[in-house]
């Protein structure tokens, strides 16, 4: 069962695609459109594994908080926002958000809003493993600049 | 009479522990003395956050935990 409008979780093991978005159109009859995005761990080189640390206190209210902000700002349904947290491997879903809402423009432009978020204002810390051991992963001038441009002027 | 120090992410690797019990009061003086000096240059770092009781502090130089808080040192984090 979904919560509705909004069902925000922190999985420590893998999630079913398929039933998630089943289950999030269902808990939507009246939207006009669904728009849902998958990230996984890219299969890049020599990395074999990826680890996601969280913060319990923050980590989850915080993804409440940006939900419940795109809900507001993008005129939602409702939305679904899971992510990953533990070990996995190249290929593996880190994170899965779906949007409902009347008209598809704004479940888009929601989807977008929202991982722009996930990356790079939440509360996670990655590291990945390679040939030669683990190695953290430093936050990204590039994640900054795709959550800078939600702040200027009507985007 | 102890405060829950937490090293979160790099920190971790950094610090050697995930979490250090340390006296209490602690403020923010107390803070760079306990972590020593490679802790302590990070959390100079304006994208160091600390949280005290699961809030983030919007200035972490006025850090005030007592008996029973965790402080959670916060680096900035990954994206990718």
């Amino acid at each position: 069962m979904l919560a509705t409008p909004l069902d925000v979780r922190l999985l420590e093991k893998g999630m079913s695609i398929g039933e998630a978005l089943a289950a999030f159109n269902a808990a939507h009859e009246e939207a006009g459109g669904v728009v849902s995005f998958l990230g996984k761990v890219r299969p890049d080189g020599d990395v074999r594994a990826l680890e996601l640390t969280h913060y319990e206190p923050l980590t989850l209210p915080g993804m409440e908080e940006l939900a419940a902000n795109a809900r507001t700002r993008f005129d939602l349904d409702g939305a679904l926002v899971w992510h990953r947290i533990g070990v996995m491997n190249p290929g593996e879903a880190i994170v899965l958000v779906a949007t409902a809402a009347r008209h598809r423009r704004n479940a888009f432009e929601a989807a977008d809003h929202l991982m722009d978020h996930l990356k790079s204002a939440a509360w996670f810390w990655k590291r990945e493993r390679r040939d030669d051991g683990w190695h953290w992963i430093e936050p990204r001038d590039a994640d900054r600049a795709d959550l800078a441009r939600w702040n200027s002027p009507r985007t | 009479m102890s405060v829950t120090l937490l090293f979160l992410g790099p920190l971790r690797d950094l610090a050697g522990e995930q979490e250090r019990e340390v006296a209490s009061p602690l403020d923010w003086a107390g803070l760079i003395e306990q972590v020593g000096p490679k802790i302590a240059a990070q959390l100079e770092d304006d994208r160091v956050n600390i949280a005290c009781k699961g809030k983030v502090l919007a200035d972490k130089r006025a850090l005030i935990a007592e008996d029973g808080d965790e402080v959670a040192l916060l680096p900035p984090v990954s994206g990718g």
